[in-house]
């Protein structure tokens, strides 16, 4: 089965993201009071095989634990959805 | 005693090690391909500077699969003196050769300038030409050297004397302004803990030569020739 | 072959309804839809040159030590020791304007490897860029992203960016300008030529696959800036800067392996315009099939393949028993190294999809036959009320005054110092950066020799403006003097006319007079043009810009120990203006400190003494030689005044002051002497000098020799800028601290405003 999977990318909430404080700035400065926080990540979009949702989420994991995310500073999320047969990317 | 230069895609400092190694201080020195397993017949190996894979995902991410990288494992493992620098150490970090990690600049942008180092160790194979506490002139020039690391590992860095550059004024005091990268405790350049594997941010081969601006960053290399004839850092 | 007849394709390609016809009629046949792609893209200004072409044939383009002049990919200058040096300069307005990170990037990616087709490794970068003013959001925009573009792109690319300029003026508010100059290194026999010699060779490309992005962006490039332009984005390639470090390496080694015949980027046009370009050099055909580029994305037609702008691509023309070893050097590197075709003895440039002919051009039509346009020229309506500024039209401010207005100036972001933008950029990588961003002119080591080169671009376009002849001459006289202060030889330049729409007759006359001016100059001061590129078009809303010829310049130091830089070094040394400083009104012309101060653009520039220019020259490079010059500075925007502040910001420990009367300047002399003309006029053929007392008889002496008037006006001392008049009243003092302050903190207040 295919499955797109969808690992999202984050510093951890104990370390500052400058980047993160920046964009907050710039939208309090916009008037946008409501905002809390901002935190910048990254989303990379990974399409595989696999025999079940499990299995993929297992492999994906893998990958972020391996390469896609530093265990020292940054956090990370996997989500997966089966891929739409017909639906080409 | 020969030295290797390690080239991985993307690597843009390699030629300005090999020059320093072997035009300016007449050392034996040779470009290691990545793709190469086989590291015999070196005794010292720069990870230079540069954008290996364009750092891409993040620095030194994707260079530390490398397949020269196994053989770097055992180079060290074997006491052999290996030199990350700016690129190179990101990569060590990476590696887990060296603890910690680099996020961005927190100045959120790329900084090329001259900076003071204050050498705090210089009894490391890479700093024993230094006098203890000597501000030196150095340049960097990165987007991401700001080190960070669990406060835990900075005391144990702190402790054992592994901190072995750190970004200062003038006179020598850490200050916030004398910090151009928000690095925790200032933190320029770190050893590990057997003392063979250097990581630093700034470039020691942008200013070996007094046309350059100022030489102080020669004597890092001169240090690793020095200890490689005596053998003295690994007899710790 | 589809028909086009009911329609006018033509038109929305961005070609005339005359030059439809041409085409017919010299091919004999109505063009198929990807023919006429092909004509649309390689007959558009920017790349036939429709507009320029006559007058560019008027500068001089030949000297002793050119060895490549214009029509290859980079001209390329012969500096001895065996090494010759390629450089050029070109613009990215169009695309930066849009999406300004990938267009400044995107334009050092093209450059770049127009430098590396002749053979060379690419080894300096500056930047030349015009935004409009710095308060105004749109501005903080394009700027924040064309800076942080040049630094993404080239610092990944581990070639220094060692200079250029910013300025800020409001005709750039819709149209920002980024010009970009790239010089390369080779010895002479590495010397290669982007020429589809030998037929039965084959035709490869090396790098990115191909996708459907950029087409048409050359035809984007000539035209206007109007309201839809943003939507226009879709035309702005995206560039990879970790692939184009590779090509660069890959390619230096096809090219050492000798492999290579022929090499030529696919940058503006793609596929059609290096084909046609290869072959029109070459007197030969080509034969290829679109089927055979590697893709990026699939389903794409003869048409996309042929027009796409993907970034980060080669074609070379490889000896046929070769095709292997580049094979092998390509796949060591990474990088895609396809064979598509083969050199013909056809004449015709024949494109093939998957075996099917889709199109078949003579390359002669092609790449030469676009018509050549003189369009009428009128001189513009406005130089009658420009020009007609008058002594009593400038109030001439008190003596009070003065004091802020050179740190207004000296804050001015067109003064100040440009640390925040070029500290951004990797200046040092290479380990050749003998003198950096800042000082003025860079200064790069030549590894292995004694030699330096020096680099600079130049160009003031509000004197154009006001000028258009003599604006041209001063950017060429201002950038050979940037080069001479250092102690260098002049020895060629580069050139990028940016300006309006050429169809506009006022535009036009502002071409042709700048073009003229910048001949004159370079034909007086021997620094012949060796290539460069032309962008028209460049205006919004019938805005357009400040006529812009910017002149990049390559000089030669023999020995880089005997350099000079504008810092002031030792207490007591002399300061002395070699040649001369106007001090009237007129040399106030299109000056910062009629801008800032008087808030007009106004005046009428003289043309620069180019004799007297050439004899400073001569003054520098042979005292810079004999070593009896501490320090050197021109004068440009904000004058004397301002050049003597330089000298101090940039001087030594304990000399970073100075006392100066302008007396010997001919102050009280002259009845049209004014001391605001004197201080910040900027239309001066002159430099500023500083030499130990005991060598100012060695100094006069150089200076009688070549004709060149020396005025001794004061002397390194204290800690303060001091002006006295020639009565001997001191009008004006201003601590090193308060000049610093302004300096190095005005760039950054005024774009947060």
């Amino acid at each position: 089965m295919k499955f797109k999977g969808t690992v999202t990318v984050w510093l951890k909430e104990s370390i500052f993201d400058p980047q993160g404080a920046a964009v907050k700035g710039s939208l309090a400065a916009m008037g946008f009071k409501e905002v809390e926080n901002v935190r910048i990540g990254k989303n990379i979009v990974i399409t595989l095989e696999a025999e079940s949702p499990e299995a993929a989420k297992d492999l994906l994991d893998s990958m972020a634990r391996k390469l896609l995310a530093n265990p020292v500073t940054e956090s990370y999320r996997v989500y997966v959805e089966e891929e739409k047969a017909g639906a080409q990317r | 005693m020969k030295f290797g230069v390690v080239v991985f895609p993307g690597s843009n400092c390699d030629s300005d090690a090999y020059h320093v190694l072997r035009d300016v201080i007449g050392a034996d020195c040779e470009y290691v391909w990545h793709e190469s397993r086989d590291l015999s017949g070196f005794d010292a190996l720069v990870l230079p500077g540069g954008f290996s894979y364009g750092d891409y995902l993040r620095c030194g991410a994707l260079a530390r699969f490398s397949p020269v990288m196994d053989s770097v494992y055992k180079f060290v493992d074997e006491g052999k003196l290996v030199i990350g620098i700016c690129n190179g150490f990101q990569i060590l970090l990476e590696a887990g050769l060296l603890p910690g990690a680099m996020l961005p600049n927190d100045v959120l942008e790329f900084r090329c300038q001259w900076v003071n180092l204050k050498v705090e160790n210089t009894s490391t194979p890479f700093t024993n030409l230094y006098k203890p506490g000597e501000v030196i002139r150095v340049p960097i020039a990165h987007g991401e050297g700001n080190y960070y690391a669990e406060p835990e590992v900075l005391d144990e860095l702190e402790r054992a004397g592994r901190i072995v550059f750190r970004y200062v004024d003038a006179y020598g005091n850490p200050t916030r302004e004398a910090n151009p990268n928000g690095a925790a405790r200032n933190i320029a350049g770190i050893i590990n803990e057997k003392g063979n594997v250097l990581g630093l941010m700034p470039h020691p081969e942008r200013c070996s030569e007094s046309l350059l601006g100022g030489e102080d960053g020669r004597r890092v290399f001169l240090s690793m020739i020095k200890s490689l004839e005596t053998g003295a850092f690994l007899s710790k | 072959m589809a028909d086009t007849s009911q329609k006018a394709p033509w038109r929305e390609m961005g070609l005339k309804d005359s030059e439809y016809e041409l085409i017919k009629e010299r091919l004999g046949r109505e063009p198929n839809y990807t023919e006429l792609g092909m004509f649309a893209v390689l007959w558009s200004e920017h790349c036939a040159y429709k507009h320029s072409k006559p007058l560019l044939k008027t500068l001089p383009t030949e000297g002793p030590r050119v060895l490549v002049g214009p029509g290859e990919n980079a001209g390329v200058v012969d500096i001895g020791d065996n090494l010759a040096c390629a450089f050029k300069i070109e613009s990215h307005n169009h695309p930066s304007a849009v999406e300004p990170y990938q267009g400044a990037a995107t334009g050092i990616g093209g450059i770049v490897r127009d430098i590396l087709a002749m053979g060379a490794r690419p080894v300096i970068l500056l930047d030349s860029l015009r935004f409009g003013p710095p308060d105004d959001p749109r501005t903080r925009f394009l700027f924040g992203g064309v800076v942080s573009g040049i630094a993404g792109y080239g610092n990944c690319l581990g070639i220094p960016t060692v200079g250029g300029e910013v300025f800020f003026a409001r005709p750039y508010a819709g149209n920002p300008l980024v010009n970009v100059l790239c010089a390369g290194l080779m010895k002479h026999e590495d010397l290669h030529r982007g020429g589809a010699y030998g037929v039965g060779n084959v035709v490869m490309v090396v790098g990115h696959s191909t996708g459907r992005d950029g087409i048409h962006g050359c035809t984007f490039a000539s035209d206007v800036l109007g309201e839809d332009s943003e939507s226009k984005r879709v035309n702005v390639q995206v560039g990879d800067p970790f692939m184009e470090k590779l090509l660069i390496e890959a390619c230096l080694e096809m090219m050492a392996s000798g492999a290579v015949v022929g090499i030529q980027d696919m940058g503006a046009a793609g596929l059609t315009s290096s084909c046609a370009e290869t072959a029109a050099r070459a007197g030969t055909g080509l034969a290829i099939d679109v089927g055979k580029v590697p893709q990026r994305e699939g389903g794409m037609n003869a048409y996309e393949v042929m027009l796409s702008e993907s970034q980060e691509r080669m074609l070379l023309i490889v000896s046929a028993d070769k095709v292997e070893e580049v094979k092998r050097i390509g796949a060591k590197w990474g990088l895609h190294a396809a064979e598509i075709g083969r050199v013909t003895d056809s004449g015709n440039l024949e494109v093939f999809h998957n075996g099917k002919l889709e199109a078949s051009i003579p390359v002669s039509l092609l790449a030469m036959g676009a018509p050549e346009y003189t369009p009428e020229a009128r001189e513009p309506e406005y130089l009658k009320k420009t020009r007609n500024l008058r002594d009593e039209d400038i109030r001439a401010p008190e003596f009070g005054e003065l004091k802020d207005i050179l740190l207004r100036l000296l804050a001015s972001p067109n003064i100040a110092s440009k640390e925040p933008v070029y500290r951004q950029y990797d200046y040092m990588v290479r380990t050749d950066t003998v003198e950096g961003p800042g000082k003025g002119a860079a200064v790069m080591r030549v590894k292995g020799t004694k030699k330096g080169l020096v680099f600079t671009t130049d160009c003031n376009g509000r004197l154009v403006y006001l000028n258009p002849a003599a604006g041209a001459a001063w950017a060429v006289t201002e950038a050979a003097l940037n080069v001479a202060v250092t102690g260098a030889r002049p020895l060629a330049i580069t050139n990028c006319l940016n300006f309006g729409s050429p169809e506009n007759p006022e535009i036009y006359w502002q071409l042709k007079e700048a073009v003229r001016g910048m001949g004159e100059a370079c034909r007086v001061l021997e620094t012949p043009v060796t290539g460069g590129n032309v962008s028209l078009y460049n205006e919004t809303d019938d805005q357009a810009i400040y006529p812009t010829p910017i002149v990049g310049m390559l000089g030669v130091l023999d020995d880089i120990e005997k350099r000079i830089d504008p810092g002031f070094k030792r207490p007591g040394d002399i300061i002395a203006v070699l040649g001369k400083v106007w001090g009237d009104a007129r040399s106030l012309a299109g000056s910062e400190y009629l801008e800032i101060a008087h808030g007009m653009v106004a005046g009428d520039p003289r043309e620069p003494d180019l004799d007297l220019a050439r004899g400073i020259i001569d003054v520098l490079t042979e005292g810079a030689g004999e070593g009896v010059f501490s320090s050197a500075q021109d004068i440009s925007e904000g004058g004397l005044l301002v050049a003597l502040a330089e000298c101090c910001v940039h001087g030594a420990e304990g000399a970073r002051g100075c006392a100066v009367s302008p007396k010997a300047l001919g102050c009280g002399e002259r009845e049209d002497i004014r001391v605001d003309g004197m201080l910040f006029g900027e239309c001066n053929t002159a430099a500023v000098v500083s030499f130990p007392a005991d060598l100012e008889e060695k100094v006069s002496e150089i200076c009688k020799r070549h004709n060149v008037p020396l005025s001794v006006i004061g002397s390194v001392q204290g800690s303060s800028l001091a002006v006295e008049t020639c009565g001997g009243l001191r009008i004006l003092e201003v601590s090193v601290e308060e000049i610093l302050s302004a300096y190095k903190t005005g760039l950054e207040k005024s774009l947060k405003g």
